[in-house]
């Protein structure tokens, strides 16, 4: 049984990451436009929203 | 962009030009660092290759710093450098994308999503991970083991409770002190006398503990709560996006020629205000300079556009058609016609105000009875002489196990389904409630202009004039704003070879052409052949008439087939106008309605919704029109095209995108199957109940079995819910009539 002392933190410890990873994602604005990053992997080239080169 | 087909959304820019500079510039925010940002909403914005265009647009623009494109809100948000704003407006009508502002408290962020959002990842993880632990202890994990697994998930559930479990502490708090009782009274009691009880066996080293049906419980509801709160902020949203058709603000002229653009509330009676070719007025004044023609229809119900001149009197919230304006304010805003309205919505206590949620209603009952089953099983056991500690146990697995997790459930879960059915029909829920009094519903009140009918009028009788006259007509009117002068221009489609040396517009009057020697005029008659005595609008050659043309309002589309639905559905079916008799008389004639009266003021229909629900009658009110907000708020429930004014929209319960009026009865059908399948979902979780709680009083419930009974019985609620998405609407909708050309993208 002593697996246990193992196993278990390091099952918390993952799901602890995801969960952090999750709310930082959340808090960066990355869920508040969900239809328009389903598209935009769509467009080519460098990131448009910010001041582009000049083409 | 040939990709993508404009939305109907369209229909609610009409006739109005985009904002102008100066209103974006007021509705702008200081960033700070010497930049400013302002959010426009872009209703043509519909995939990748729109996203690029506007943004590598705007972006190529001097100061702009940033412009980033929301495709979920559909909005643009830019951000430029300095105090001059950048030509945003024109670049963005220039390339097909006609921006407007709306009418939005908050900027983009929703922090209650946030926190839902939040607390469904917490109590996901916590359950996730109490549950592997709990299945080891299920199937067999004793002694120390077994403690140190209870000790493990009490850790985890204490997040859980804290960030999760706050919302519905604070909920069932805000019931609690109003004297009301919610659905998450049980939920919260249960939920922490279930942890409480739990820490006590664990401490004790006891066999059972409940910590994972606490935290899946919360789990479970915070996934309904959070699909219903994404579900009525896509609508809110969808319907705050619609153009604001109050102006903000108003160009100021001063005594000393200058003139500057002021927020609304520091116009004061006497200002003298410039408003422009296709702006709205924004307080009630009176004309100093110019002739115009102004529609009126958003105001009053009246239908026909109305000329005005040198001192005459126009009330906030019209339209001005032809020609500008000078102004000179006569009442401030906060005492204009439009204040009026807000004044008279709060005045009437509406019947939603009355209006108790199914939800509520069963908690109301529920709650009490399993809290006294509880009460009861506690001291049946102690009389049977258990012990205290099993006693409490017993009383708590009850609490749990009548799991408000189905009842929790039941109500929003349809409510979410339906509200996303008919979202995807074009039309837009504000809340549960709505869809529950909508089912209610036993009368109908509609109003006449923008309602019934289209609020644009539609050339009679074209085939009645000679095809050369049409061209020449055609080709003087799609110089003109007015909207007798668009239907002329749209309807005919003709590909005119007629031209003009020289066109001139006379607000308030007609359009004027010369070419060679001859003089044509389209307009008034009394202008166009100055002798005569006619009404109506002609076409003169030289003076001399040489046709006549006829308009009616047109009706909109599937207006017919629903009233005549409706008439067989429901106890009465009216139309309240405050239009003129006999534009009235006609459209009720067309349309088939027994009852109906004119010339109405806002606090007519207002009575007159009271007194049928005096009567008993659960009005639905249908409507568009600023002098419609009082009456949309008074009635039992209420919906709006999304032309209507921008409080005509916020009182209204529904708001439907597409012109088509068969949204009304689309709208009952939905709201019909959906009180079907909450009151079959109450039904479900009553019967499990019967069955659970006789279990749960014989001490029978092990942790193990309330997890299985709470989630079979989720399960099956919301397998139920589901099937309000087959449901097959008779009446599909009828694309909306390509009224607007004018606002299709120009080009990809």
């Amino acid at each position: 049984m002593s697996v246990l002392a193992y196993l278990i933190p390091v099952a918390l410890f993952l799901g602890g990451i995801s969960l952090i990873a999750f709310l930082w994602a959340l808090r960066s604005g990355q869920y508040e436009d969900l239809d328009g990053a389903a598209q935009r992997i769509l467009l080519d080239g460098e990131e448009t929203g910010d001041k582009p080169a000049i083409r | 962009m040939s990709c993508c087909a404009p939305g109907s959304e369209d229909l609610a820019l009409g006739l109005q030009a985009p904002p102008s500079d100066e209103e974006v510039a007021f509705a702008a925010r200081d960033m700070g660092d010497g930049t400013r940002q302002v959010e426009l909403s872009v209703p043509n914005v519909h995939c990748a290759a729109c996203i690029h265009t506007v943004e590598s647009a705007l972006a190529r623009l001097d100061t702009v710093e940033r412009a980033r494109v929301n495709l979920s809100s559909k909005r643009v948000s830019v951000r430029w450098r300095g105090d001059a704003l950048p030509p945003i407006v024109s670049t963005l009508s220039s390339l097909g994308y006609p921006p407007h502002l709306f009418d939005d408290a908050q900027d983009g962020k929703d922090p209650v999503l946030s926190e839902l959002l939040r607390a469904v990842a917490v109590s996901g993880f916590a359950a996730g991970n109490i549950m592997l632990l709990s299945v080891s202890v299920w199937s067999g994990a004793e002694g120390a083991t077994r403690d140190l697994f209870h000790w493990v998930s009490a850790l985890l559930a204490l997040p859980a409770l804290a960030v999760a479990g706050i919302i519905y502490y604070r909920s069932a708090w805000n019931a609690l002190r109003h004297g009301r009782m919610n659905m998450d009274v049980p939920i919260a009691i249960g939920i922490t006398m279930a942890y409480a009880l739990s820490i006590y066996d664990t401490w004790h080293s006891g066999a059972h503990a409940y910590f994972d049906a606490s935290v899946t419980l919360l789990f479970f509801l915070l996934i309904g709560r959070t699909l219903d709160h994404v579900m009525r902020n896509k609508a809110r949203a969808a319907v705050a996006n619609l153009a604001r058709m109050a102006p903000r603000g108003a160009l100021v002229l001063f005594d000393d020629g200058t003139r500057d653009y002021r927020p609304i509330g520091e116009v004061q009676p006497g200002t003298k205000l410039l408003v422009g070719a296709g702006e709205r007025i924004p307080v009630d004044a009176r004309v100093v300079h110019g002739a115009s023609d102004i529609d009126c229809s958003l105001v009053n119900g009246e239908s026909a556009p109305q000329p005005v001149a040198a001192g005459a009197e126009v009330h906030a919230g019209a339209l001005n058609l032809t020609g500008p304006l000078t102004l000179e304010a006569v009442r401030a805003a906060s005492s204009s016609f439009l204040a009026e309205m807000i004044r008279l919505m709060e005045a009437t206590e509406g019947g939603r105000a009355r209006y108790r949620r199914i939800a509520d209603r069963v908690s109301a009952m529920y709650a009490p009875v399993v809290h006294l089953t509880a009460l009861v099983a506690f001291i049946g056991w102690m009389l049977t002489g258990a012990d205290w500690h099993q006693a409490i146990t017993i009383a708590i697995a009850v609490l749990i196990i009548t799991c408000p997790c189905a009842l929790g459930l039941a109500v929003p879960m349809v409510q979410v389904v339906a509200a996303r059915r008919l979202f995807e029909n074009g039309i837009m829920v504000k809340d549960g409630s709505a869809l529950e009094r909508l089912a209610e519903a036993d009368s109908a009140i509609f109003d006449k202009t923008g309602t019934l009918t289209l609020g644009q009028p539609r050339l009679t009788n074209m085939h009645e004039i000679p095809p050369r006259l049409l061209d020449v007509a055609q080709a003087l009117a799609s110089h003109s704003r007015h909207p007798l002068s668009q239907a002329i221009a749209q309807q005919a489609r003709r590909s005119t070879s007629a031209t003009f040396d020289d066109v001139s517009e006379l607000p308030g009057f007609g359009m004027e052409a010369r070419t060679g020697g001859i003089v044509w005029r389209l307009g008034r008659a009394s202008w166009a052949a100055s002798a005569s005595e006619e009404n109506g609008t002609v076409l003169t050659r030289n003076g001399d008439i040489v046709a006549r043309f006829t308009f009616a309002d047109e009706i909109r589309p599937g207006a017919r087939s629903t009233i005549d639905t409706l008439k067989k559905r429901l106890r009465r079916v009216e139309m309240l106008s405050g239009d003129a008799e006999p534009a009235c008389r006609q459209v009720a004639e067309e349309l088939g309605f027994d009852h109906w009266r004119s010339n109405l003021l806002p606090a007519d229909k207002v009575s007159r919704i009271e007194e049928l629900s005096g009567n008993g009658h659960k009005v639905m009110m249908v409507g568009d029109g600023l002098n419609d907000a009082p009456a949309l708020g008074a009635a039992h429930v209420s919906l709006a095209p999304a032309s209507a004014a921008d409080i005509g929209r916020n009182a209204a319960d529904f708001v439907f995108l597409h012109g088509n009026l068969s949204a009304v009865t689309t709208a009952m059908d939905v709201a019909l199957r959906a009180g079907q399948l909450i009151r079959q979902n109450l039904g479900i979780a009553i019967i499990y109940n019967l069955i659970a709680v006789p279990i749960a009083i014989l001490g029978y419930v092990t942790p193990l079995v309330a997890a299985i009974a709470m989630s079979g019985s989720s399960i099956l609620v919301i397998s139920n819910a589901l099937r309000l998405m087959r449901m097959g609407i008779t009446e599909k909708r009828v694309a909306p009539k390509a009224t607007k050309p004018a606002t299709e993208p120009l080009r990809a």
